[in-house]
């Protein structure tokens, strides 16, 4: 039993965050944003050279073939810097379902080695969300239809865009016509692979909702150790401190959590899915009180479109509803902690 | 990370549960906080000391078994699945013996360890005093050197156990000349020295809790001082941290009251889905506890490599009682018009037991440091917000 990272996720992680802070510094993210893409070649060129690209994708087909506990703390940090929903569904998830696909060698061959060099972007589309992100950015498109896996190019497909309330976001109406051609993976198998794909995105959402509520947190005490009001700052005054406290309470009883389920997920636990869920739901609770206690910590300046928060505030309610709103995910711990013979109870954190 | 439990660590789960089966009385014991259930506690405390489980983390020269933190946790796990007694010496072995090993000298820790884990020495704290509650550091209570020993004048109060426990540990003023944190010392003495009058202080339910302790020129020997003389606040801060950190509340215990909500949810399902907050609550209970149990194991995988424990002593602290209570309101609105009913009342759930655990849950945002005081901690020393 031991509940401590690897020297190297922790140094690799480190690593990200320090490329992150000059790379995806807010100004920067805002006119990216402001493109009619949203996205930046450049900036992606560079997150592939640091490797984030290739994380997953195996080592035949030119990536470094790390996994989900890996990449639960880099998640922690492209939700800390917003990093867009395209890096995480391209090298994450799609990997994920290309990597899995028992068939189709030729697919692997086209796509893997396109992702892991940061020359191909793809989305995944699955009724657990109305929209698909990214859509418009993508060469390649993994649809859920009937448990079966579909990969449609761009061309295939009409899309229509629904503006969010988060900048960073491109979601997409996907009009397309499934066939036989389309079809690269059937229901039988396909079940199974989506239901590891929600609980991957999910997880990776959970870990970006942590993210976003310490960047909230931090931006917040920033902002309270430097704002004077009364003579002094307002960050010694206890009720802002106690804000604050709040939410660093929230995070630090949310992290465990999330950690647990990326190795519940990376070990293919049976409990896998209510652990995710749980995860999800810790995280886009704390990030939603970071987001109300940081707001208010700001005053005024905090409700306005100049001060960084928002992108994060935005960005986290947003979030929190993807891969799964809370009443499925309520439900999901719900029916396994009131089934017959559930395992609850000390001693049974583990089992 | 590794998530699993190693061979040796399940066959020592096996072998406690075993233990544990065999020798939890099948009847609850009085409450502790009366004189016959006082004594039915130690009695069982003697009972576990046999067994050589009244004090698993402690080195075996000493009567444990050198258990380290993750051992200790299942431990604990074990004895609230096997809702065995609460434990009258939690003060002693819990929060002063590991101060005992870090500040004691060899002598003291001889003289007073082994007898605390036989429960020959039941121990309470003190603390508090009617001035100093959450400003411990304005104690009055002064023990003032006469020779080879210290003469103590004064008042503690609200002093947990101490209406039957025989020993007391806590901080005193040693230099009456000084203020705050300064000139404070910490002093080990038997309850029933001369000069000593104890007047036991009723708590929510009725019983005698805790206590006030009058002191009127009481004698206590030089070598009963922990650390060396004015070093008090330093040592006191290494209980603190101990109790609100770790062990004061271990895991187990919130899984256990999560467990049993969610066993009263299912059967009063009926009339508590007419209230939604309530099956929120149930899943939240769960939720919370397991929280709870993973940050701890987290916490006791760090300090196993040598790290130390931090601001995670005030985020615990907040988390479990703010935990506690939520699960016993949400137990009380599930019980509706019979969660005011006291045992013997045929109607009252489980002999009563939600509402002694709602009663007692009431303290826990109050006593080892409020809540406030702990949000306070967090937003100075963890986040580096400017002092007041
Ligand atoms: C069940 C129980 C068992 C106890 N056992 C022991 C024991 O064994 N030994 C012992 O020594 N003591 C014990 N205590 C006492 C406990 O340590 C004190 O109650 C606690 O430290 C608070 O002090 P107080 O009660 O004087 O409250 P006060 O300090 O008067 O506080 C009252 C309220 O004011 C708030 N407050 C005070 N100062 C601040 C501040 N700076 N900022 C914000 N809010 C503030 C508090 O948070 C609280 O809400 C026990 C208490 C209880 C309830």
């Amino acid at each position: 039993m031991d509940f401590t990272f690897k020297e190297e996720h922790v140094a690799f992680s480190d690593s990200i965050r320090k490329f992150l802070m000059v790379e995806a510094a807010p100004e920067m993210l805002r006119e990216i944003w402001e493109t009619e893409s949203g996205r930046s070649k450049t900036l992606r060129e560079k997150l592939a050279e640091q490797g984030l690209t290739a994380l997953s994708v195996p080592e035949e087909f030119n990536g470094i073939g790390l996994g989900d506990l890996d990449w639960v703390l880099i998640h922690q940090e492209l939700g800390y810097y917003a990093i867009p929903d395209s890096l995480t569904d391209t090298a994450y998830l799609a990997t994920y379902l290309l990597s899995h696909l028992s068939t189709d060698a030729s697919l692997k061959k086209e796509w893997l080695p396109k992702i892991a060099n940061g020359s191909a972007r793809v989305a995944v589309g699955h009724p657990r969300n109305p929209l698909v992100a990214d859509a418009a950015n993508a060469d390649l498109l993994l649809l859920w239809h009937e448990d079966e896996v579909h990969a449609v190019r761009r061309k295939q497909v009409q899309l229509t865009q629904h503006p969010s309330i988060d900048m960073s976001r491109r979601l997409y109406q996907v009009n397309w016509t499934p066939s036989d051609t389309t079809r690269i993976c059937p229901a039988r198998i396909g079940k199974a692979l989506w239901e590891g794909l929600v609980d991957r995105a999910a997880l990776a959402a959970a870990a970006q909702l942590l993210g976003l509520a310490q960047r909230m947190l931090d931006l917040g005490i920033d902002y309270a150790a430097q704002r004077k009001q009364f003579g002094k700052p307002i960050g010694s005054f206890q009720a802002v401190k106690h804000h604050l406290a709040d939410v660093a309470v929230k995070i630090e009883f949310a992290k465990p959590v999330l950690y647990r389920a990326a190795y519940a997920v990376m070990r293919e636990q049976p409990r896998r899915s209510v652990h995710v869920s749980h995860a999800k739901l810790a995280a886009g609770d704390a990030a939603w009180l970071a987001a109300r206690k940081s707001i208010q910590v700001h005053g005024a300046m905090g409700y306005t479109w100049e001060a960084d928060l928002q992108m994060f505030m935005k960005r986290a309610w947003a979030l929190d509803a993807a891969w799964g709103e809370r009443a499925f995910h309520k439900k999901r711990i719900a029916d396994f902690i009131y089934a017959d013979q559930a395992p609850l109870g000390p001693g049974e954190t583990f089992t | 990370m590794r998530l699993e439990y190693t061979e040796k660590q399940k066959a020592f789960r096996a072998e406690i549960r075993e233990w544990l089966a065999a020798h939890v009385p099948s009847k609850p014991l009085v409450s502790f906080d009366t004189r016959e259930g006082f004594e039915q506690h130690r009695e069982w405390e003697r009972t576990l000391n046999a067994g050589h489980w009244s004090a698993v983390t402690w080195p075996s020269e000493l009567g444990g078994r050198g258990c380290d933190l993750i051992e200790w946790l299942i431990f604990e796990e074990e004895y609230w699945r096997a809702g065995a007694p609460l434990r009258v010496n939690q003060n002693g072995i819990f929060l002063l013996a590991p101060t005992l090993m870090e500040y004691g000298t060899d002598e003291q820790k001889q003289r007073f360890l082994p007898r605390m884990a036989a429960g020959d020495d039941i121990w309470a704290q003190g603390w508090s005093e009617p001035g100093a509650g959450s400003d411990m550091a304005a104690i009055r209570c002064k023990a003032i050197r006469d020779g080879d020993h210290y003469v103590i004048n004064g008042q503690k109060t609200w002093s947990t156990r101490a209406a039957y426990a025989d020993w007391l540990f806590g901080l005193f003023r040693t230099d009456p000349d000084s203020m705050r944190h300064h000139g404070l010392t910490f002093i080990l003495l038997p309850l029933n020295l001369p000069g000593i009058s104890i007047r036991p202080i009723k708590q929510l339910n009725g019983l005698p809790g805790f206590a006030e302790i009058f002191f009127d020129d009481v004698r206590v020997p030089v070598e009963n001082r922990m650390g060396d003389e004015g070093s008090g606040w330093s040592v006191a801060m290494a209980t603190a941290g101990f109790e609100r950190g770790l062990m004061l509340r271990s895991p187990g215990r919130f899984q256990q009251t999560a467990k049993s909500l969610i066993d009263l949810y299912k059967q009063y399902r009926q009339s508590a889905d007419a209230d939604s907050a309530l099956g929120d609550a149930a899943v939240k209970a769960w939720m919370d506890a397991e929280a709870y149990a993973l940050a701890t194991y987290s916490t006791a995988s760090r300090l196993r490599k040598g790290g130390q424990i931090g601001a995670e002593a005030s985020t615990n602290k907040i988390f479990w009682s703010e935990m506690d209570l939520a699960m016993h309101e949400a137990a009380m609105h599930m019980l509706g018009p019979r969660a005011e009913l006291m045992s013997p009342s045929p109607q009252s759930a489980g002999d009563g037991h939600w509402l002694d655990g709602f009663l007692f849950a009431q303290a826990g945002p109050i006593y080892a440091g409020s809540n406030e005081i702990q949000r306070n901690i967090i937003a100075e020393r963890m986040l580096g917000l400017p002092r007041s």
